[in-house]
Protein backbone atom coordinates (compact mmCIF):
# COMPACT_ATOMS: atom_id res chain seq x y z
CA UNK A 1 0.00 0.00 0.00
CA UNK A 2 1.05 3.43 -0.65
CA UNK A 3 0.12 6.85 1.47
CA UNK A 4 0.64 10.64 0.09
CA UNK A 5 1.20 12.51 3.52
CA UNK A 6 0.22 15.85 2.93
CA UNK A 7 2.48 17.66 5.65
CA UNK A 8 1.29 21.32 7.44
CA UNK A 9 3.56 24.52 7.47
CA UNK A 10 2.61 27.38 8.89
CA UNK A 11 4.33 31.04 9.41
CA UNK A 12 7.28 29.49 8.22
CA UNK A 13 7.42 26.33 10.15
CA UNK A 14 6.50 22.74 9.99
CA UNK A 15 4.17 21.85 11.93
CA UNK A 16 4.46 18.82 14.17
CA UNK A 17 1.06 16.75 13.04
CA UNK A 18 3.46 16.54 10.42
CA UNK A 19 5.05 13.43 12.49
CA UNK A 20 1.85 11.75 13.30
CA UNK A 21 1.15 11.63 9.56
CA UNK A 22 4.65 9.29 9.34
CA UNK A 23 3.50 7.44 12.51
CA UNK A 24 0.51 6.41 11.00
CA UNK A 25 2.08 5.30 7.74
CA UNK A 26 4.53 3.50 9.74
CA UNK A 27 1.40 1.87 11.52
CA UNK A 28 -0.25 0.43 8.62
CA UNK A 29 3.31 -0.44 7.36
CA UNK A 30 2.45 1.95 4.00
CA UNK A 31 5.22 2.84 1.72
CA UNK A 32 4.70 6.41 1.45
CA UNK A 33 5.93 9.89 -0.06
CA UNK A 34 5.37 13.67 1.62
CA UNK A 35 3.79 16.77 -0.03
CA UNK A 36 4.57 20.02 1.57
CA UNK A 37 3.32 23.57 0.22
CA UNK A 38 6.36 25.30 2.56
CA UNK A 39 10.03 25.65 2.30
CA UNK A 40 13.64 24.21 1.82
CA UNK A 41 14.85 26.11 4.99
CA UNK A 42 12.43 23.92 7.51
CA UNK A 43 12.34 20.31 5.84
CA UNK A 44 10.96 17.19 7.60
CA UNK A 45 12.78 14.76 9.20
CA UNK A 46 11.96 12.01 6.80
CA UNK A 47 13.28 9.17 4.88
CA UNK A 48 11.28 9.30 1.53
CA UNK A 49 10.34 11.06 -1.24
CA UNK A 50 8.97 15.08 -1.10
CA UNK A 51 7.55 16.79 -3.32
CA UNK A 52 7.58 20.30 -2.53
CA UNK A 53 6.48 23.57 -3.53
CA UNK A 54 7.20 26.77 -2.70
CA UNK A 55 5.15 28.55 -0.01
CA UNK A 56 6.47 31.54 -1.05
CA UNK A 57 5.04 31.68 -4.34
CA UNK A 58 2.42 29.39 -4.14
CA UNK A 59 1.00 31.27 -0.79
CA UNK A 60 0.73 29.11 3.00
CA UNK A 61 -3.41 29.14 1.89
CA UNK A 62 -4.51 28.99 -1.11
CA UNK A 63 -6.88 26.26 -1.36
CA UNK A 64 -7.29 26.15 -5.26
CA UNK A 65 -3.58 25.80 -6.18
CA UNK A 66 -2.65 23.70 -2.83
CA UNK A 67 -5.45 21.34 -4.84
CA UNK A 68 -3.58 21.45 -8.12
CA UNK A 69 -0.26 21.06 -6.91
CA UNK A 70 -1.25 18.04 -4.48
CA UNK A 71 -3.35 16.65 -7.67
CA UNK A 72 -0.63 16.53 -9.77
CA UNK A 73 1.68 15.05 -7.32
CA UNK A 74 -1.38 12.10 -6.72
CA UNK A 75 -1.43 11.59 -10.91
CA UNK A 76 2.38 10.94 -10.63
CA UNK A 77 2.71 8.50 -7.24
CA UNK A 78 -0.84 6.80 -7.78
CA UNK A 79 -1.61 6.21 -4.04
CA UNK A 80 -4.23 4.18 -2.22
CA UNK A 81 -4.45 7.13 0.13
CA UNK A 82 -3.83 10.16 0.91
CA UNK A 83 -3.58 11.31 4.70
CA UNK A 84 -3.88 14.61 6.16
CA UNK A 85 -4.30 16.11 9.72
CA UNK A 86 -7.42 16.74 10.95
CA UNK A 87 -6.91 20.54 11.43
CA UNK A 88 -7.83 23.80 10.03
CA UNK A 89 -5.80 23.13 6.64
CA UNK A 90 -6.30 19.07 6.68
CA UNK A 91 -10.86 19.64 6.90
CA UNK A 92 -10.14 22.65 4.14
CA UNK A 93 -8.31 20.81 1.52
CA UNK A 94 -9.23 17.47 2.04
CA UNK A 95 -12.88 17.21 0.72
CA UNK A 96 -11.78 19.13 -2.62
CA UNK A 97 -9.24 16.48 -3.09
CA UNK A 98 -11.77 13.66 -2.27
CA UNK A 99 -14.28 15.16 -4.81
CA UNK A 100 -11.83 15.76 -7.40
CA UNK A 101 -11.14 11.93 -7.38
CA UNK A 102 -13.79 10.22 -6.33
CA UNK A 103 -12.80 9.03 -3.15
CA UNK A 104 -14.43 8.52 0.39
CA UNK A 105 -12.98 10.54 2.54
CA UNK A 106 -12.88 9.32 6.53
CA UNK A 107 -12.67 12.21 8.66
CA UNK A 108 -10.58 12.38 12.28
CA UNK A 109 -9.60 8.85 12.19
CA UNK A 110 -8.44 8.21 15.51
CA UNK A 111 -7.22 4.37 15.06
CA UNK A 112 -7.48 1.16 12.59
CA UNK A 113 -8.62 -1.95 13.49
CA UNK A 114 -8.32 -4.50 11.41
CA UNK A 115 -7.55 -2.21 8.47
CA UNK A 116 -10.53 -0.24 8.89
CA UNK A 117 -10.67 3.02 10.24
CA UNK A 118 -12.54 4.13 13.15
CA UNK A 119 -14.16 7.78 13.69
CA UNK A 120 -15.66 9.41 17.19
CA UNK A 121 -19.25 10.31 16.66
CA UNK A 122 -21.38 12.34 18.80
CA UNK A 123 -18.67 14.03 20.80
CA UNK A 124 -16.69 10.84 21.26
CA UNK A 125 -19.30 9.52 23.05
CA UNK A 126 -19.86 7.23 20.41
CA UNK A 127 -17.55 5.32 17.90
CA UNK A 128 -17.63 4.02 14.39
CA UNK A 129 -15.83 1.58 11.81
CA UNK A 130 -16.10 3.05 8.12
CA UNK A 131 -16.57 1.13 5.30
CA UNK A 132 -14.97 2.76 1.99
CA UNK A 133 -17.00 1.75 -1.56
CA UNK A 134 -13.90 3.50 -3.14
CA UNK A 135 -10.76 2.06 -4.14
CA UNK A 136 -8.61 4.87 -3.04
CA UNK A 137 -9.30 6.82 0.04
CA UNK A 138 -8.91 10.38 1.85
CA UNK A 139 -8.12 10.22 5.69
CA UNK A 140 -7.76 13.22 8.10
CA UNK A 141 -6.17 12.01 11.53
CA UNK A 142 -7.49 13.35 14.47
CA UNK A 143 -4.89 15.56 16.45
CA UNK A 144 -2.53 13.17 18.38
CA UNK A 145 -4.62 9.92 17.73
CA UNK A 146 -1.18 8.62 16.23
CA UNK A 147 2.67 9.73 17.80
CA UNK A 148 6.01 8.26 16.92
CA UNK A 149 7.34 6.28 19.44
CA UNK A 150 11.28 7.88 18.58
CA UNK A 151 12.29 11.33 17.66
CA UNK A 152 11.78 12.07 14.09
CA UNK A 153 15.05 11.28 11.94
CA UNK A 154 15.78 11.02 8.56
CA UNK A 155 16.27 13.42 5.63
CA UNK A 156 13.92 13.41 2.36
CA UNK A 157 14.73 13.20 -1.39
CA UNK A 158 13.29 16.83 -2.55
CA UNK A 159 11.82 17.31 -5.48
CA UNK A 160 10.42 20.80 -6.43
CA UNK A 161 7.31 20.92 -8.07
CA UNK A 162 5.16 24.06 -9.89
CA UNK A 163 2.28 24.15 -11.07
CA UNK A 164 0.87 27.03 -13.75
CA UNK A 165 -2.54 27.27 -12.37
CA UNK A 166 -2.25 30.30 -10.88
CA UNK A 167 -5.36 31.96 -12.19
CA UNK A 168 -7.40 29.48 -9.99
CA UNK A 169 -6.54 31.61 -7.17
CA UNK A 170 -9.85 32.67 -5.91
CA UNK A 171 -8.84 33.30 -2.32
CA UNK A 172 -6.88 36.05 -1.26
CA UNK A 173 -4.56 35.15 1.90
CA UNK A 174 -3.52 38.42 3.38
CA UNK A 175 -1.76 37.36 6.56
CA UNK A 176 -2.33 36.08 10.11
CA UNK A 177 -3.65 37.60 13.15
CA UNK A 178 -2.07 36.49 16.72
CA UNK A 179 -3.88 35.39 19.34
CA UNK A 180 -4.87 38.24 21.66
CA UNK A 181 -1.76 39.26 24.11
CA UNK A 182 -2.21 39.57 27.85
CA UNK A 183 -4.62 38.15 30.67
CA UNK A 184 -3.60 35.45 32.79
CA UNK A 185 -1.23 32.86 31.57
CA UNK A 186 -2.32 29.71 32.82
CA UNK A 187 0.55 27.54 31.88
CA UNK A 188 2.28 29.31 35.16
CA UNK A 189 -0.66 27.60 37.58
CA UNK A 190 -0.49 24.51 39.71
CA UNK A 191 -4.41 24.24 39.85
CA UNK A 192 -6.39 25.16 37.23
CA UNK A 193 -10.13 24.72 38.08
CA UNK A 194 -12.64 25.42 34.97
CA UNK A 195 -15.55 26.37 34.21
CA UNK A 196 -17.99 24.89 31.48
CA UNK A 197 -21.13 25.16 29.65
CA UNK A 198 -22.56 23.26 32.21
CA UNK A 199 -22.08 25.95 35.04
CA UNK A 200 -25.68 27.43 32.74
CA UNK A 201 -25.49 31.40 33.74
CA UNK A 202 -22.50 33.74 34.00
CA UNK A 203 -22.98 34.08 37.65
CA UNK A 204 -21.97 31.31 38.08
CA UNK A 205 -18.10 31.81 37.45
CA UNK A 206 -18.29 32.62 40.76
CA UNK A 207 -18.18 29.71 42.51
CA UNK A 208 -15.13 28.21 39.99
CA UNK A 209 -13.74 31.46 40.50
CA UNK A 210 -13.75 31.14 44.46
CA UNK A 211 -12.82 27.16 44.80
CA UNK A 212 -9.86 28.04 42.47
CA UNK A 213 -8.35 31.09 44.77
CA UNK A 214 -8.97 28.51 47.70
CA UNK A 215 -6.82 25.87 45.76
CA UNK A 216 -4.05 28.57 45.28
CA UNK A 217 -4.70 28.27 41.44
CA UNK A 218 -6.37 30.04 39.06
CA UNK A 219 -9.31 29.50 36.97
CA UNK A 220 -9.96 28.25 33.34
CA UNK A 221 -12.74 27.79 30.90
CA UNK A 222 -14.18 26.01 28.24
CA UNK A 223 -14.94 27.40 24.86
CA UNK A 224 -18.37 27.67 25.23
CA UNK A 225 -18.00 30.32 28.26
CA UNK A 226 -15.74 32.45 26.36
CA UNK A 227 -17.83 32.66 22.98
CA UNK A 228 -20.19 33.72 25.26
CA UNK A 229 -18.48 36.31 26.70
CA UNK A 230 -18.38 34.89 30.72
CA UNK A 231 -14.31 34.63 30.42
CA UNK A 232 -11.52 36.17 28.84
CA UNK A 233 -9.56 34.48 25.75
CA UNK A 234 -6.56 34.08 27.43
CA UNK A 235 -8.48 31.36 30.00
CA UNK A 236 -9.64 29.10 27.37
CA UNK A 237 -8.11 25.48 27.54
CA UNK A 238 -7.84 23.58 24.64
CA UNK A 239 -6.57 23.15 20.72
CA UNK A 240 -8.08 27.29 20.10
CA UNK A 241 -6.81 28.53 23.61
CA UNK A 242 -3.90 27.57 25.69
CA UNK A 243 -2.31 24.02 26.24
CA UNK A 244 -1.76 23.37 30.30
CA UNK A 245 -0.36 20.28 32.42
CA UNK A 246 -1.16 21.65 36.11
CA UNK A 247 -0.75 19.65 39.11
CA UNK A 248 -4.42 19.91 39.36
CA UNK A 249 -6.92 20.15 37.08
CA UNK A 250 -10.50 20.63 38.26
CA UNK A 251 -13.23 20.43 34.86
CA UNK A 252 -16.70 21.57 35.74
CA UNK A 253 -19.63 21.29 33.79
CA UNK A 254 -16.90 20.44 30.76
CA UNK A 255 -18.10 17.39 28.41
CA UNK A 256 -15.04 16.30 27.56
CA UNK A 257 -14.68 17.40 23.72
CA UNK A 258 -11.52 16.21 21.96
CA UNK A 259 -10.22 19.82 21.52
CA UNK A 260 -10.99 20.60 25.31
CA UNK A 261 -8.90 17.35 26.16
CA UNK A 262 -6.70 18.46 23.74
CA UNK A 263 -5.42 21.23 25.85
CA UNK A 264 -5.45 19.62 29.32
CA UNK A 265 -4.76 15.79 29.45
CA UNK A 266 -1.21 16.27 30.18
CA UNK A 267 -2.45 17.84 33.86
CA UNK A 268 -1.01 15.55 36.50
CA UNK A 269 -4.17 15.10 38.09
CA UNK A 270 -8.37 15.61 36.47
CA UNK A 271 -10.89 15.81 39.00
CA UNK A 272 -14.18 16.22 36.93
CA UNK A 273 -17.93 17.42 38.62
CA UNK A 274 -20.46 16.61 36.02
CA UNK A 275 -24.16 15.08 36.44
CA UNK A 276 -24.05 13.20 32.88
CA UNK A 277 -21.69 9.65 34.25
CA UNK A 278 -21.16 8.83 30.76
CA UNK A 279 -19.64 12.35 29.95
CA UNK A 280 -16.28 11.94 27.61
CA UNK A 281 -14.41 13.82 30.29
CA UNK A 282 -14.60 10.47 32.41
CA UNK A 283 -11.91 8.89 29.75
CA UNK A 284 -9.26 11.35 31.36
CA UNK A 285 -9.98 12.22 34.93
CA UNK A 286 -8.78 10.40 37.66
CA UNK A 287 -11.75 10.85 39.34
CA UNK A 288 -15.68 11.90 38.25
CA UNK A 289 -17.75 12.99 40.51
CA UNK A 290 -21.47 13.07 39.53
CA UNK A 291 -23.03 16.05 41.16
CA UNK A 292 -24.32 19.34 40.25
CA UNK A 293 -21.70 21.93 40.44
CA UNK A 294 -24.02 24.78 41.59
CA UNK A 295 -24.50 22.26 44.88
CA UNK A 296 -21.24 20.67 45.39
CA UNK A 297 -18.69 23.40 44.51
CA UNK A 298 -19.93 26.01 47.27
CA UNK A 299 -19.28 22.56 49.69
CA UNK A 300 -16.40 21.74 48.80
CA UNK A 301 -14.95 25.70 48.55
CA UNK A 302 -16.12 25.76 52.54
CA UNK A 303 -14.24 22.25 53.29
CA UNK A 304 -10.81 23.44 51.31
CA UNK A 305 -10.86 26.48 53.09
CA UNK A 306 -11.36 25.03 56.93
CA UNK A 307 -8.17 22.85 55.88
CA UNK B 1 -28.91 38.81 -2.80
CA UNK B 2 -30.03 35.56 -2.66
CA UNK B 3 -28.95 33.61 0.68
CA UNK B 4 -28.60 30.03 1.39
CA UNK B 5 -28.13 28.58 5.41
CA UNK B 6 -28.22 24.86 5.08
CA UNK B 7 -28.64 23.17 8.94
CA UNK B 8 -28.94 20.02 10.11
CA UNK B 9 -30.84 18.74 12.92
CA UNK B 10 -28.82 16.76 15.74
CA UNK B 11 -29.29 14.61 19.05
CA UNK B 12 -28.88 17.32 21.99
CA UNK B 13 -25.10 15.43 23.02
CA UNK B 14 -26.06 15.03 27.01
CA UNK B 15 -28.48 12.36 25.57
CA UNK B 16 -28.45 8.90 26.72
CA UNK B 17 -27.33 7.13 23.59
CA UNK B 18 -28.51 3.47 22.52
CA UNK B 19 -27.27 2.10 19.72
CA UNK B 20 -29.90 0.86 16.89
CA UNK B 21 -30.98 -2.75 16.27
CA UNK B 22 -29.09 -3.02 12.75
CA UNK B 23 -25.68 -1.64 14.84
CA UNK B 24 -24.79 0.65 12.24
CA UNK B 25 -26.09 3.97 14.25
CA UNK B 26 -27.39 5.19 16.78
CA UNK B 27 -31.37 5.03 18.25
CA UNK B 28 -33.46 7.71 17.21
CA UNK B 29 -35.51 7.28 19.64
CA UNK B 30 -36.12 9.03 22.86
CA UNK B 31 -33.59 11.54 22.12
CA UNK B 32 -33.90 15.36 22.45
CA UNK B 33 -33.67 17.28 19.03
CA UNK B 34 -31.99 20.72 18.28
CA UNK B 35 -30.26 22.77 15.88
CA UNK B 36 -26.73 21.77 15.44
CA UNK B 37 -24.41 24.80 17.57
CA UNK B 38 -22.58 25.20 14.33
CA UNK B 39 -25.01 25.89 12.18
CA UNK B 40 -26.67 28.58 15.09
CA UNK B 41 -23.89 30.33 13.80
CA UNK B 42 -24.52 30.06 10.42
CA UNK B 43 -28.22 31.10 10.36
CA UNK B 44 -27.47 34.19 12.71
CA UNK B 45 -24.61 35.55 10.38
CA UNK B 46 -26.74 35.03 6.92
CA UNK B 47 -29.35 36.67 8.89
CA UNK B 48 -27.60 39.65 10.00
CA UNK B 49 -26.35 40.04 6.22
CA UNK B 50 -29.79 39.50 4.83
CA UNK B 51 -30.37 42.99 6.97
CA UNK B 52 -27.20 44.52 6.05
CA UNK B 53 -28.07 43.73 2.57
CA UNK B 54 -31.10 45.56 1.10
CA UNK B 55 -33.74 43.62 -0.67
CA UNK B 56 -31.91 39.89 -0.04
CA UNK B 57 -33.82 36.49 0.44
CA UNK B 58 -33.04 33.98 2.66
CA UNK B 59 -32.97 30.17 2.31
CA UNK B 60 -33.03 27.78 4.95
CA UNK B 61 -32.51 24.20 4.05
CA UNK B 62 -32.74 21.33 6.42
CA UNK B 63 -32.79 17.35 5.32
CA UNK B 64 -34.00 14.67 7.36
CA UNK B 65 -37.62 13.62 8.56
CA UNK B 66 -40.59 15.01 9.14
CA UNK B 67 -39.57 16.17 12.91
CA UNK B 68 -36.66 18.36 11.23
CA UNK B 69 -39.20 20.98 10.42
CA UNK B 70 -39.44 22.09 14.39
CA UNK B 71 -35.85 23.06 14.26
CA UNK B 72 -36.26 24.81 10.63
CA UNK B 73 -38.91 26.70 12.36
CA UNK B 74 -36.48 28.56 14.90
CA UNK B 75 -34.60 29.48 11.81
CA UNK B 76 -37.38 30.89 10.20
CA UNK B 77 -38.16 32.89 13.84
CA UNK B 78 -34.78 34.04 13.94
CA UNK B 79 -34.72 35.58 10.08
CA UNK B 80 -34.61 33.33 7.37
CA UNK B 81 -37.64 33.83 4.39
CA UNK B 82 -38.53 30.59 3.75
CA UNK B 83 -37.89 27.15 4.55
CA UNK B 84 -37.12 23.89 2.34
CA UNK B 85 -37.20 20.96 3.60
CA UNK B 86 -35.90 17.90 1.71
CA UNK B 87 -37.71 14.70 3.18
CA UNK B 88 -35.70 12.42 3.95
CA UNK B 89 -35.85 9.06 6.44
CA UNK B 90 -32.47 7.95 5.95
CA UNK B 91 -30.72 11.26 5.74
CA UNK B 92 -28.81 9.43 9.00
CA UNK B 93 -27.27 6.77 7.12
CA UNK B 94 -26.32 9.12 3.94
CA UNK B 95 -22.94 10.42 4.10
CA UNK B 96 -21.13 13.94 3.81
CA UNK B 97 -20.66 13.35 -0.55
CA UNK B 98 -24.56 12.64 -0.98
CA UNK B 99 -25.67 14.98 1.45
CA UNK B 100 -23.33 17.51 -0.39
CA UNK B 101 -24.18 16.48 -3.88
CA UNK B 102 -28.39 16.62 -2.66
CA UNK B 103 -27.61 20.28 -1.61
CA UNK B 104 -25.57 21.21 -4.72
CA UNK B 105 -28.16 20.13 -6.71
CA UNK B 106 -30.73 21.26 -5.11
CA UNK B 107 -28.79 24.99 -5.21
CA UNK B 108 -27.49 24.37 -8.97
CA UNK B 109 -30.12 26.84 -10.66
CA UNK B 110 -31.24 28.94 -7.86
CA UNK B 111 -28.12 31.56 -7.94
CA UNK B 112 -27.56 31.91 -4.30
CA UNK B 113 -25.02 34.75 -3.91
CA UNK B 114 -23.89 33.39 -0.30
CA UNK B 115 -24.11 30.12 1.06
CA UNK B 116 -23.51 29.62 4.99
CA UNK B 117 -23.11 25.83 6.98
CA UNK B 118 -22.11 25.01 10.03
CA UNK B 119 -18.37 24.09 9.73
CA UNK B 120 -19.50 20.49 10.80
CA UNK B 121 -22.11 18.41 12.51
CA UNK B 122 -22.17 17.57 16.03
CA UNK B 123 -22.80 13.78 15.34
CA UNK B 124 -20.83 13.13 12.53
CA UNK B 125 -18.15 16.04 12.95
CA UNK B 126 -17.30 15.01 9.49
CA UNK B 127 -16.55 19.14 8.39
CA UNK B 128 -17.01 17.98 5.03
CA UNK B 129 -19.87 19.15 3.55
CA UNK B 130 -20.09 22.78 2.62
CA UNK B 131 -16.28 22.60 1.71
CA UNK B 132 -18.16 19.55 -0.95
CA UNK B 133 -21.03 21.68 -2.19
CA UNK B 134 -18.88 24.57 -2.80
CA UNK B 135 -16.42 22.70 -4.87
CA UNK B 136 -19.79 20.91 -6.38
CA UNK B 137 -21.11 24.42 -7.20
CA UNK B 138 -17.70 25.93 -8.72
CA UNK B 139 -17.54 28.49 -6.00
CA UNK B 140 -15.10 29.67 -3.71
CA UNK B 141 -15.17 28.34 0.05
CA UNK B 142 -13.88 29.62 3.45
CA UNK B 143 -14.28 26.94 6.15
CA UNK B 144 -14.03 27.47 9.74
CA UNK B 145 -15.16 31.35 9.79
CA UNK B 146 -14.32 33.17 12.76
CA UNK B 147 -15.27 36.84 11.47
CA UNK B 148 -17.46 37.40 8.69
CA UNK B 149 -17.48 41.12 6.57
CA UNK B 150 -19.44 41.52 3.31
CA UNK B 151 -18.95 45.13 1.16
CA UNK B 152 -19.44 45.48 -2.44
CA UNK B 153 -19.79 41.78 -3.40
CA UNK B 154 -16.35 40.77 -1.58
CA UNK B 155 -16.12 38.67 1.58
CA UNK B 156 -13.78 39.27 4.32
CA UNK B 157 -13.17 36.32 6.86
CA UNK B 158 -11.44 34.99 9.03
CA UNK B 159 -10.25 31.47 9.01
CA UNK B 160 -9.60 30.09 13.04
CA UNK B 161 -6.85 28.38 12.92
CA UNK B 162 -5.22 26.07 16.36
CA UNK B 163 -3.60 27.80 19.04
CA UNK B 164 -6.55 31.36 18.44
CA UNK B 165 -4.28 32.19 15.52
CA UNK B 166 -5.90 33.43 12.87
CA UNK B 167 -6.07 33.45 8.86
CA UNK B 168 -7.07 36.73 7.17
CA UNK B 169 -8.94 35.77 3.87
CA UNK B 170 -11.43 37.17 1.27
CA UNK B 171 -13.13 36.17 -1.68
CA UNK B 172 -15.72 37.34 -4.12
CA UNK B 173 -19.00 35.83 -3.98
CA UNK B 174 -21.05 33.82 -4.57
CA UNK B 175 -19.41 31.97 -2.40
CA UNK B 176 -19.26 29.38 0.79
CA UNK B 177 -18.53 30.14 3.88
CA UNK B 178 -18.63 26.98 7.45
CA UNK B 179 -18.94 28.76 10.40
CA UNK B 180 -16.95 27.59 13.75
CA UNK B 181 -17.94 28.52 16.99
CA UNK B 182 -18.08 31.83 18.07
CA UNK B 183 -18.34 33.66 14.92
CA UNK B 184 -21.53 35.67 16.79
CA UNK B 185 -23.87 35.72 19.29
CA UNK B 186 -26.89 34.10 17.96
CA UNK B 187 -30.18 35.92 18.76
CA UNK B 188 -32.86 34.21 20.26
CA UNK B 189 -36.38 33.83 18.64
CA UNK B 190 -38.93 36.45 20.24
CA UNK B 191 -42.34 35.32 20.65
CA UNK B 192 -44.01 37.69 17.92
CA UNK B 193 -40.98 36.29 15.64
CA UNK B 194 -42.25 32.36 16.33
CA UNK B 195 -45.83 32.97 15.84
CA UNK B 196 -44.73 35.22 12.11
CA UNK B 197 -43.16 32.24 11.22
CA UNK B 198 -45.16 29.75 11.53
CA UNK B 199 -47.06 31.98 8.01
CA UNK B 200 -43.87 31.89 6.45
CA UNK B 201 -43.56 29.09 3.46
CA UNK B 202 -41.90 25.97 4.06
CA UNK B 203 -41.95 23.67 1.09
CA UNK B 204 -41.39 20.13 1.27
CA UNK B 205 -38.81 18.46 -1.71
CA UNK B 206 -38.30 14.38 -1.94
CA UNK B 207 -34.97 13.19 -1.56
CA UNK B 208 -35.29 10.92 -4.36
CA UNK B 209 -35.37 14.11 -6.82
CA UNK B 210 -32.26 15.05 -5.55
CA UNK B 211 -30.22 12.34 -5.10
CA UNK B 212 -28.10 11.40 -8.34
CA UNK B 213 -25.23 9.86 -6.60
CA UNK B 214 -24.03 6.90 -4.62
CA UNK B 215 -22.47 6.80 -0.49
CA UNK B 216 -18.72 6.51 -1.13
CA UNK B 217 -19.07 5.07 2.36
CA UNK B 218 -20.98 3.60 4.89
CA UNK B 219 -21.04 2.88 9.10
CA UNK B 220 -20.03 -0.37 9.54
CA UNK B 221 -20.38 -1.02 12.50
CA UNK B 222 -21.16 1.94 15.95
CA UNK B 223 -20.23 1.38 19.19
CA UNK B 224 -19.43 2.50 22.64
CA UNK B 225 -15.62 3.44 23.39
CA UNK B 226 -13.98 1.05 26.14
CA UNK B 227 -13.37 3.26 29.18
CA UNK B 228 -10.07 3.27 28.86
CA UNK B 229 -8.87 5.16 32.32
CA UNK B 230 -9.09 3.43 35.17
CA UNK B 231 -10.73 6.50 36.82
CA UNK B 232 -12.59 6.27 39.77
CA UNK B 233 -16.83 7.40 39.98
CA UNK B 234 -17.77 8.59 42.84
CA UNK B 235 -21.40 9.48 43.44
CA UNK B 236 -23.47 10.25 46.33
CA UNK B 237 -23.99 13.38 48.94
CA UNK B 238 -22.49 16.53 48.02
CA UNK B 239 -20.93 16.66 51.73
CA UNK B 240 -19.83 13.29 51.63
CA UNK B 241 -18.22 13.38 47.94
CA UNK B 242 -16.05 16.68 49.29
CA UNK B 243 -15.00 15.07 52.13
CA UNK B 244 -14.10 11.84 49.64
CA UNK B 245 -12.20 14.66 47.55
CA UNK B 246 -10.02 15.90 50.04
CA UNK B 247 -9.06 12.66 51.07
CA UNK B 248 -7.65 12.19 47.52
CA UNK B 249 -5.97 15.02 46.51
CA UNK B 250 -4.34 14.86 50.21
CA UNK B 251 -3.15 11.12 49.24
CA UNK B 252 -2.70 11.43 44.97
CA UNK B 253 -1.45 15.42 45.14
CA UNK B 254 0.69 17.84 46.82
CA UNK B 255 -1.70 20.62 46.59
CA UNK B 256 -3.33 20.82 49.73
CA UNK B 257 0.18 20.63 51.32
C1 LIG C 1 -11.89 23.43 15.55
C2 LIG C 1 -12.44 23.46 16.93
C3 LIG C 1 -11.70 23.98 17.95
C4 LIG C 1 -12.18 23.98 19.25
N1 LIG C 1 -11.40 24.47 20.27
C5 LIG C 1 -11.82 24.34 21.55
C6 LIG C 1 -10.98 24.74 22.65
O1 LIG C 1 -9.85 25.25 22.47
N2 LIG C 1 -11.45 24.58 23.91
C7 LIG C 1 -12.68 24.04 24.19
O2 LIG C 1 -13.04 23.91 25.37
N3 LIG C 1 -13.50 23.68 23.17
C8 LIG C 1 -13.10 23.83 21.86
N4 LIG C 1 -13.95 23.46 20.85
C9 LIG C 1 -15.36 23.14 21.16
C10 LIG C 1 -15.56 21.73 21.63
O3 LIG C 1 -15.77 20.88 20.51
C11 LIG C 1 -16.80 21.65 22.53
O4 LIG C 1 -17.91 22.19 21.87
C12 LIG C 1 -16.61 22.38 23.86
O5 LIG C 1 -15.38 22.01 24.47
C13 LIG C 1 -17.74 22.06 24.79
O6 LIG C 1 -17.61 22.80 25.98
P1 LIG C 1 -18.28 22.29 27.32
O7 LIG C 1 -17.76 20.96 27.67
O8 LIG C 1 -18.11 23.37 28.31
O9 LIG C 1 -19.83 22.25 26.95
P2 LIG C 1 -20.77 21.01 26.66
O10 LIG C 1 -20.18 20.06 25.71
O11 LIG C 1 -22.10 21.57 26.37
O12 LIG C 1 -20.81 20.25 28.07
C14 LIG C 1 -21.41 20.74 29.22
C15 LIG C 1 -21.26 19.68 30.29
O13 LIG C 1 -21.77 20.17 31.52
C16 LIG C 1 -22.46 19.13 32.18
N5 LIG C 1 -23.39 19.81 33.08
C17 LIG C 1 -24.54 20.48 32.76
N6 LIG C 1 -25.10 20.99 33.86
C18 LIG C 1 -24.29 20.65 34.89
C19 LIG C 1 -24.34 20.92 36.29
N7 LIG C 1 -25.31 21.64 36.84
N8 LIG C 1 -23.36 20.40 37.07
C20 LIG C 1 -22.35 19.67 36.53
N9 LIG C 1 -22.26 19.41 35.21
C21 LIG C 1 -23.22 19.89 34.41
C22 LIG C 1 -23.10 18.35 31.09
O14 LIG C 1 -23.40 17.03 31.50
C23 LIG C 1 -22.03 18.39 30.00
O15 LIG C 1 -21.16 17.28 30.11
C24 LIG C 1 -13.48 23.47 19.52
C25 LIG C 1 -14.25 22.96 18.48
C26 LIG C 1 -13.74 22.95 17.19
C27 LIG C 1 -14.57 22.37 16.09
Amino acid sequence: MKALLVAEYRDGQLLGSTYELVAFANQLGAESAMFLVGSDSALPQYDGPLYLADSGKYSEFNPAVHKQLLLDVIAKEQPEMVVFAHSSYGWDLAPRIALTLGAAQVSEVVEIVDGVPVAPVCNSKLRRQVKANTDRTVVTLQAGAFGLSDEPSGSPTVEMIDTDSDSAAQIEFCGYEEAEAGGVDLSKADVIVSAGRGIGKPENLEIVEVLAKALGGEYGASRPVVDSDWADHSRQVGTTGQTVSPKLYVACGISGAIQHLAGMKKSEFIVAINTDKDAPIGEVADVLLVADLKQFLPVLTEKVRAL
Amino acid sequence: MKILVCIKQVPDMESKFKINAEGTWYDGIDLAWRMNEYDEYAVEQAVQLKEQVAGSDLTVLCIGRQQVQETMKKALAIGCDRGVHVADENSHQKDPFEIASVIAEFASDKGFDLIFTGMQSQDRGSAQVGVLIAEMLGMPSISTIVDFAFADGQISAKRELEGGIKALVKTTAPALVTCQLGLNTPRYPTLPNIMKAKKKELLSVEVADLLKVEAKQETAKIYFPEKKGGGLVLEGEVADLADQLIQILKDKTAVLA
